[in-house]
């Protein structure tokens, strides 16, 4: 088990990054923090300052504009971290698909800033805060043997 | 003597013991937040995830800050702490004090807030810059106020030593009581907490002076905060409610701090956030007043011989 790895499974701090999404999602990951499903029973928490994050939740299908500024919080972010896809465009870009002005999806732009970062994909349309929150701790259950 | 000054500082009332009791209170705040909340809560061992985590990241030095400062300032916060736990459990279970070590607690409780101002301060970020400005506004709020109370209590006990205060609960009195109210406001500013979290308001400042810190320096913010958890209430209960001394006492005061502590849980939990303006006039209009009120009946007490005053 990889100490790292193991202390990000524990306290995975949470920051949102919107690249485009219709606000969907970012509902449904504000709702994760309710005390209906209250994330903090596994440790979540979520911070404001990409300096703090754990888990970066990318919601959105990355558009032309916002991938430079995605790039700017990948490299702000403190390492390790992982990036969290929430939602089918984050995932795959869902109906936008071959639409012009989107780049993504998140995993291809990830792999272009830094070929190390992981990539924890939620699909739904929105997800469920349930199913949130199942491939949160499904990952980063994962995570504890993997080397960051 | 070296054996025991080392285990004095790194083991018993050191950093080991705060370490552990702080991570316990941290833990007690968070459970207690989310049971009013109607939520379940965090692990037992939570903090010490967060911590363990935190000095396993990366630590980025911002461009364009002050790189020194930026590096020794979280290091203020825990020092100051541990001196001042060290002299506060020292004086109230071995009894061993000296003539003034009140007024050194005050110096070393000022020393986190100090630690915060300097680290925003340094980091280059206008955000944290805002941050450590409101922290220094707040700190000019509560430090009159905590003043007059803790003098209130100084003279109703009659020394300067902290060990006068033990055995001697002085907020059995008017006078302190009045002061013990007006301290605990002091507290709750001093720890940050809401209604006095200003400096660090998360819907606006993102965090505020520590905004730009990241991984073991910001690890170290959240041991001085753990070890502030328990350092600035076992002070009031020090000063105020008669301290703890061995065996059955050490319970008794283990009560005491407790019952403080979610005391200042309870505020935090059913007050909203008061404007930078408004903790001010809170402080200055609200408590000084109460503190002085509290600082003249224990004079008056002290003239004409009547303890309950």
């Amino acid at each position: 088990m990889n100490w790292k790895s193991w202390g990000i499974s524990k306290s995975p701090w949470l920051y949102h990054v919107n690249t485009g999404s219709c606000n969907n999602c970012d509902i449904e990951i504000v709702d994760c923090l309710t005390p209906k499903f209250d994330v903090e029973r596994f440790g979540g928490k979520l911070v404001g300052s990409p300096r703090h994050a754990d888990v970066l939740m990318v919601t959105g299908p990355i558009t032309r504009k916002s991938k430079p500024r995605f790039e700017r919080v990948l490299e702000a972010a403190a390492k390790p971290f992982i990036v969290a896809a929430v939602g089918t465009c984050a995932c795959s870009k869902g109906m936008f698909h071959d639409a012009y002005n989107c780049v993504g999806p998140v995993r291809k732009v990830t792999e272009a800033a830094d070929e190390d970062i992981m990539v924890l994909n939620i699909p739904g349309c929105p997800p469920r805060p349930e199913a949130i929150i199942d491939g949160l701790v499904t990952g980063l259950d994962q995570l504890k043997e993997v080397k960051l | 003597m070296v054996g025991s000054l080392v285990f004095d500082f790194f083991v018993f009332p050191g950093l080991l013991f705060t370490l552990a009791v702080g991570i316990l209170a941290s833990w007690v705040v968070r459970k207690v937040s989310a049971l009013i909340q109607w939520r379940v809560g965090p692990p037992l061992l939570q903090p010490a995830y967060d911590i363990a985590k935190l000095f396993g990241k990366e630590n980025i030095i911002p461009e364009g800050g002050a790189e020194w400062s930026y590096l020794i300032a979280p290091l203020l916060g825990p020092a100051g702490l541990l001196l001042a736990s060290i002299i506060l459990i020292k004086s109230n279970y071995l009894g061993t004090s000296f003539i003034g070590d009140v007024i050194v607690v005050l110096y070393l409780l000022v020393l986190p807030a100090l630690s915060v101002i300097l680290g925003g301060m340094a980091t280059g970020n206008s955000l944290s810059a805002m941050g450590s400005n409101r922290e220094l506004r707040l700190m000019i709020a509560y430090e009159l106020p905590l003043l007059l109370s803790i003098t209130a209590a100084i003279v109703k006990a009659g020394g300067l030593k902290l060990a006068t205060f033990t055995g001697q609960p002085v907020a059995a009195s008017i006078s302190g009581a009045l002061g013990f109210i007006a301290a605990l406001l002091c507290i709750q500013a001093e720890l940050g907490f809401i209604p006095f979290d200003t400096p660090e308001a998360e819907t606006e400042l993102m965090g505020g002076p520590l905004i730009e810190y990241s991984g073991p320096l910001l690890g170290l913010y959240k041991i001085s905060h753990l070890m502030a958890l328990l350092v600035l209430p076992l002070f009031l209960v020090t000063v105020f409610l008669g301290g703890f001394s061995t065996g059955w006492g050490a319970l008794w005061g283990a009560i005491k701090y407790v019952l403080v502590l979610v005391g200042i849980i309870l505020i935090k939990n059913t007050n909203p956030r008061l404007r930078s303006d408004q903790a001010l006039k809170f402080f200055w209009y609200g408590a000084a007043p109460l503190g002085l009120l509290a600082l003249i009946l224990a004079v008056v007490g002290d003239l004409i011989g009547m303890g309950w005053v």
